[in-house]
């Protein structure tokens, strides 16, 4: 290769100089110096480039290059580390220009349906970016209708996004992003993972865009050199570095090639293409008639939904069979039922001649199966992932080590043994997948889809392997793909379609059947011929109509110009609706929320109780005397105390308290009777089980009541001479029953008003971090204050139903009388689930993980609540830190109305002062939370 | 069933909760701070009780009344007018309200045993209860000991000599500290085996496991070994250290002792977390489920009010949780310097609890684990 190289090499080595060369006019985004790196890993090093307005363009290059890191950067969805973007005639840098472009630039992230959310129909999820973009209702419906009808999703518009098959994602995805008439469209590997029709029929789909729209600038990266052929301009990337850009005939020109991929990998130069490059693959020798996978009439049903459908096929040992088919057609649940991992709903699979079984650890053995998408640890690095799997085969320890060896060397893993699995490319983590397959050296290997999304050059690196498995060392393959080139590589491939096989046979007889040029093309023909059916059940988009877009002007209207301004209404609404909206569909959530709240409010009510009661006591009663049993039964006589069996020695009574059962031990001394009688000094012990203070504070309190009032009545029978002293009326205000309900139910509301709304604001925000949707608020005009306010709305709505529920209980259920203003309540509850759903946005702007926000959104806040907010003492026996937590708490005010207004039977008038505290809380709560709130990934 | 395989899976298990650094701060802020907060900030029964005192009378014997209250269980008394008494209780400004009579003194004296009025706001019903008994024992003491003076009647010739046993000072901080401890050990051993679950079945490698020759018994029994030394670990290290370093805290009986029990606590608890971690959907659900248990299990077990106060059926009921013999185990070891021939019956009850939850858990987690492949 040494050849075509010289001329070229120049060319990558100034590829700083290579935007000079773009041949046309304006560019819709030019990069300067532009680096982004992710801790030590450099993702992208100083960027040079010019993007021509008003074309399609593609961004090409292996996985992990950057490609992604690159259009986030452009789409303004990251933070921008070092150098400049200018995008449609600002610098992305500025926040004023970003927000101003924001409604002219769309952005679809990689990924199946990322950004959309599954629980939404599709046209909810239209209709969402639409009220995001302040379109009315009537502009909406038109939108949306076009759109749908252009990508043929109209059939489909009330199916949640969720049950979508890939393709079908993808469309909704791209009506998501040209609902608002974007000037420049962003779409990053719209086609990885999806079947070839669905792939064809995106690319006419955006053609036909673009021709309704010539000024649109289109950006696109994409791992499939076939598509890249047809786009207007290309940039090659490789290692954070621009290669080379321009128009096709250019890149060929300049490397010399006569094919996009042949350009590519000269591009790349020598150093890339190492490993296994793949070669043909020589006939399979051995024609042994023994059967590896035999599949009998397999069928799995869902509910009312056919996954599988009486599929029979067999499979001989040593060949490499290939499952092509549209996606959810059923090849992996195929799969999986081979493997044993799901049971069959009805037929009989066999492995080797056994029936496969769930419980066979002996056949898991045998088989090698890596899932779609890659399951590996990603918290392990490659080596701890390899020896983990070679012992969980059961390989001796002396085994383990030499065997991750072999594995390291054969797939050309050796320099990145101690790395993670989720920094390595793509390509990579492949690789490191099959050899975590391979590590126990089985017979059979099931792939699912195991390359999707991994570029070409890896790609052939990966069958090359495949190969020499299967000629060397016999073993068995079971693959499925969405690539044509590798359908063809296998020795049968079988079509797959909604559950059922079409046929199975070798490619080049498949094609000759069809009488076609291409496997691609005997699919198709395949496929037609069954889909007729389907379209009747729904099941698939029709395949007849080819997508249409409307090329009349009637989706041409543009968008007004918003207003620059930080809180629009409608903006609001668009997040409140969908909130809403998924709330609603997630039923179990809701009614968990309230049900959850009550069945809390019951357990702490009935449970959480200070009437100190039925406290154990006895006594050691050395005297025997009139005067001594009396003091014993005053104590027994009071509604406080239980008496047990009497003690007997000083070392039960220790043993007895030691377990727990005795709280207060009496010890009467000998001659208590005659020492009072004639007026001498006498002393009763008494020893209390400090162990639970509040405990030991109630008994000494109650012991030396009890104590007092037998002095009483012994000086009024004569026997004691005591004081007149003086008499002690003890009025119980608001509570003369002095019963726990009354003063514990309206303190337990607060705490469940506080810990139920933030968990689930937290959870809302962090959710869409973890789940991927929240580059949506990255890349629309929406500010924070409006994203985190139209999460706050729905939650502070169920956390009033929350309170209305809690009330009701409370007055029915507990007979707590609702003594002052309900007025006065309601609308403290209003202010205060107002803080803590703002508490709750606050903890998930530095939470990343929904674990992290759940748990420590409960450990933060439990405490205070419990603690320092008056809910079992008051405020003002808090010192230090303690009583501060407590002044600045909102629970602490919101408390003191609870019970102002249950018990006090107190209002407005009585109350205002500590309203005020729950106004200031939550605009600051929500101010704080809007400033650690980044509205870019970092 | 092979034990290496459980030993294999369980390593896993720790090396990545290593690699989530926010978990591991929450975790270690678990056992540390929020220790240390809930037992030094939190007050006793009768800490600081907000008293005002409508003084009446303006004698020596009311000066001496006043006087009487103090720190730690009393504020400085305020004085203040009769006609602020309800506006004061109204707003919780104090929580007692001690009315002094005029000519008070002189009807003492006389024998004419007059009428203190002490008002309470029942509301904060802990301190009501507890304040107004030590309320009315100061204010007798100080009216006999005021008449003894002048009368040269005798003191009261029947004494009560209080000990109290374990906590001699009725230190708030002690019982805090270790309760706080346990609070928090639940919650951890609940979170994190029902969090990895759902996490491993986001992620798509719980189906990955099972396509190699382990049963979902190894798997399971991986987790909660693996959890279960994590939170044990932890909590000897923070009784060591936050307990009984920083905290000051003694300890009456075994801490090995305590720690056996504590690990028997852990088997049940992390069975328990994993079983709701099977019956969750989401992360949501499984937060709403969380709070659902945990609030419950920490109120009712005994840690926070007596047992003894508690409905019967709730008493009953809760000793089917296994956090009521831990909390009863814990006061009785480490409080009370109890023995195992004192606290047997807790292992006995933590050994069955645990076995029954732990084949719950292994029941629910494979019907789970059909249902999700």
């Amino acid at each position: 290769m040494a050849g075509p190289v010289q001329g070229p090499v120049a060319a990558v080595n100034c590829a700083d100089k290579v935007w000079l060369s773009a041949p046309y006019g304006s560019a819709v985004a030019r990069l300067r110096g532009v680096g982004l790196r992710y801790g030590r890993v450099v993702a992208l090093a100083a960027i040079n480039l010019d993007m021509p307005e008003g074309r399609l363009i593609g961004l090409i290059g292996p996985d992990g290059v950057g490609k992604s890191s690159l259009l986030s950067l452009i789409a303004g969805a990251r933070c921008l580390q070092a150098g400049t973007i200018e995008v449609l005639g600002g610098s992305m840098a500025d926040p004023a220009h970003q927000r101003k472009t924001a409604p002219r630039i769309a952005f679809m992230p990689q990924g199946l349906g990322r950004n959309l959310y599954a629980a939404l129909s599709v046209f909810e999820n239209v209709d969402f970016f639409g009220r995001l973009f302040g379109q009315t209702r009537s502009e909406r419906t038109r939108r949306i209708e076009a759109l749908l009808e252009g990508t043929g999703l109209a059939a489909f518009a009330h199916r949640r996004a969720g049950t979508l098959s890939g393709g079908m994602k993808q469309k909704l995805g791209l009506c998501c992003a040209l609902i608002h008439d974007p000037d420049l469209l962003i779409l990053d590997e719209p086609t990885t993972g999806i079947d070839p029709l669905s792939r064809r029929q995106f690319w006419v789909l955006l053609a036909s865009i673009r021709a309704a729209r010539p000024d649109m600038s289109v950006l696109v990266s994409t791992a499939y050199m076939e598509e890249a052929a047809q786009f207007d301009f290309l940039v090659a990337m490789n290692s954070g570095k621009i290669l080379a850009s321009g128009t096709m005939d250019a890149l060929l020109g300049q490397t010399r090639t006569a094919s996009l991929e042949a350009a590519f990998i000269t591009l790349l130069g020598k150093n890339r293409v190492d490993g296994h490059p793949f070669s043909g693959i020589p006939a399979r020798a051995t024609k042994a008639d023994e059967v590896a996978i035999e599949a009998r009439d397999l069928s799995k049903q869902f509910g009312d939904f056919v996954a599988v459908d009486h599929v029979s096929f067999r499979i001989q040992r040593g060949e490499i069979f290939g499952f092509l088919g549209s996606n959810g057609c059923g090849k992996t649940t195929t799969m999986k039922m081979l493997t044993g991992l799901m049971p069959a709903s009805g037929g009989e699979a066999f492995l080797f001649g056994h029936k496969v079984s769930a419980s066979d650890l002996n056949m898991r053995r045998r088989v090698g199966y890596m899932s779609q998408g890659f399951s590996l640890y990603t918290e392990l690095t490659v080596r701890q992932n390899l020896a983990l799997h070679a012992r969980l085969f059961g390989a001796p320890r002396n085994v383990v080590a030499a065997r991750v060896e072999e594995m390291a060397r054969r797939f050309d893993l050796a320099n990145v043994m101690d790395i993670l699995p989720d920094t390595l490319p793509l390509g990579r983590r492949q690789r490191l997948s099959l050899a975590v397959a391979l590590i126990h050296h089985p017979e059979l290997l099931i792939l699912d889809e195991p390359t999707s999304g991994v570029d070409p050059i890896a790609r052939d690196d990966f069958w090359g392997i495949l190969v020499e498995l299967a000629r060397r060392d016999g073993v068995t393959i079971f693959i499925s793909t969405h690539f044509m080139n590798e359908a063809e590589r296998c020795d049968r491939i079988s079509f797959m379609h909604a559950g059922r096989v079409l046929v199975a046979d070798a490619p080049a007889s498949l094609i000759a059947d069809r009488g076609v040029a291409t496997l691609e093309e005997a699919f198709i023909s395949y496929l037609k011929d069954t889909v007729v059916t389907q379209e009747e059940h729904g099941q698939t988009m029709p395949l007849s109509t080819a997508p249409k877009w409307p090329t009349s002007t009637s989706v041409r209207t543009k968008t007004p110009e918003p207003r620059q301004s930080f809180l629009r209404p409608s903006r609001v609404f668009s997040y409140t609706h969908r909130e809403a909206l998924e709330l609603w569909r997630d039923p179990v959530r809701a009614a968990l929320a309230l049900a959850g709240s009550v069945i809390l409010l019951l357990v702490l009510g009935y449970g959480m109780s200070f009437d100190v009661e039925h406290l154990s006591f006895a006594v050691l009663d050395q005297d025997q005397s009139i005067a001594s049993q009396s003091y014993a039964l005053n104590i027994a006589g009071s509604r406080y105390f239980v008496e047990r069996a009497p003690i007997t020695t000083p070392a039960q009574a220790d043993r007895r308290m030691r377990s727990g059962r005795l709280a207060l031990a009496i010890e009467i001394p000998p001659g208590f009777g005659r020492d009072i009688a004639r007026g001498r000094n006498v002393e009763i012990s008494a020893l209390v089980d400090g162990a639970m203070p509040a405990r030991a504070e109630t008994v000494i309190g109650y012991l030396q009541a009890l104590h007092a009032e037998w002095l009483t009545r012994h000086a009024a029978r004569g026997r004691v001479p005591v004081s007149g002293g003086a008499r002690i009326e003890t009025r119980f205000r608001y509570n003369p029953g002095v019963k726990s309900i009354v003063a514990m139910v309206p303190a337990d509301i607060p705490l469940l008003l506080m810990l139920i709304p933030a968990v689930l604001a937290a959870l809302s925000v962090v959710r869409e971090k973890e789940l991927g949707s929240i580059v949506n608020f990255y890349v629309t005009p929406v500010t924070r204050l409006e994203f985190l306010l139209g999460k706050q709305v729905p939650y502070i709505v169920l956390a009033m139903a929350n309170f209305l529920l809690l009330t009701l209980v409370a007055v029915v259920a507990f007979g707590v009388p609702l003594k002052g203003s309900f007025l006065a309540l309601a609308t403290a509850s209003l202010l205060y689930v107002t803080d803590t759903t703002a508490f709750g946005l606050l903890m998930s702007t530095f939470t990343r993980s929904q674990i992290a926000a759940l748990f420590g959104t409960a450990i933060i806040t439990i405490l205070p609540a419990v603690e320092f907010s008056g809910m079992i003492n008051p405020v003002t026996s808090l010192t230090g830190v303690g009583a501060l937590i407590g002044r600045i708490y909102p629970t602490a005010y919101y408390l003191t109305i609870t019970r102002g207004v249950f018990a006090k039977g107190l209002g407005f008038t009585d109350l205002w002062i500590f309203f005020l505290p729950l106004l200031l809380a939550g605009p600051l709560l929500l101010g704080l939370s809007v400033l650690l709130l980044k509205k870019q990934a970092s | 069933m092979r034990p290496a395989n459980i030993m294999h899976l369980g390593v896993k298990e720790l090396r990545s909760m290593l690699r989530d650094p926010i978990l591991v701060a929450f975790m270690v802020y678990a056992l540390t701070a929020a220790i240390y907060a809930g037992a030094s900030f939190m007050s006793g029964t009768l800490n600081r009780a907000a008293l005002a005192i409508v003084n009446e009378d303006h004698s020596p014997l009311s000066l001496r009344i006043e006087e009487a209250f103090h720190a730690p269980y009393f504020l400085p008394p305020r004085l203040i007018s009769a006609s602020q008494i309800d506006r004061r209780l109204d707003t919780g400004a104090d929580t007692f309200v001690l009315d002094i009579p005029p000519n008070f003194q002189r009807d003492v004296l006389a024998g004419r045993r007059p009428e203190v009025q002490l008002n309470v706001d029942a509301t904060n019903i802990s301190q009501a209860l507890a304040g107004s008994n030590d309320i009315q024992a100061i204010v007798h003491q100080e009216v006999q000991a005021f008449a003894a003076r002048h009368q040269s009647t005798a003191r009261p010739p029947v004494d009560l000599a209080l000990r109290v046993r374990f906590n001699p000072t009725l230190d708030q901080s002690w019982f805090g500290a270790v309760m706080e401890l346990i609070n928090n050990v639940n919650l951890l051993a609940v979170v994190l085996p029902g969090a990895a679950l759902i996490r491993e079945r986001e992620r798509g490698t719980l189906e990955h496991l099972l396509a190699m020759p382990v049963t979902s018994f190894e798997i399971m029994t991986a987790k909660l070994w693996s959890m279960g030394v994590v939170v044990l670990v932890g909590c000897a290290l923070s009784l060591a250290f936050v307990v009984q370093g920083l905290l000051r805290v003694p300890s009456q009986g075994s801490v090995i002792l305590f720690l056996v029990g504590a690990g028997m606590f852990l088997f049940a608890a992390t069975s328990m977390g994993m079983a709701l971690g099977t019956v969750a959907h989401t992360m949501p659900q499984f937060g709403l489920l969380l709070m659902l248990v945990i609030i419950p299990l920490e109120i009712l077990s005994g840690g926070v009010t007596p047992r003894e106060s508690m409905p019967a059926f709730v008493r009953d009921l809760m000793m089917v949780a296994p956090t009521t013999h831990f909390v009863l185990l814990a006061q009785a070891i480490l409080y009370r310097g109890a023995g195992i021939s004192i606290v047997w019956p807790q292992f006995v009850a933590l050994t069955v609890i645990g076995a029954a939850l732990f084949s719950f858990a292994l029941m629910r987690f494979r019907r789970a684990l059909a249902a999700t492949t």
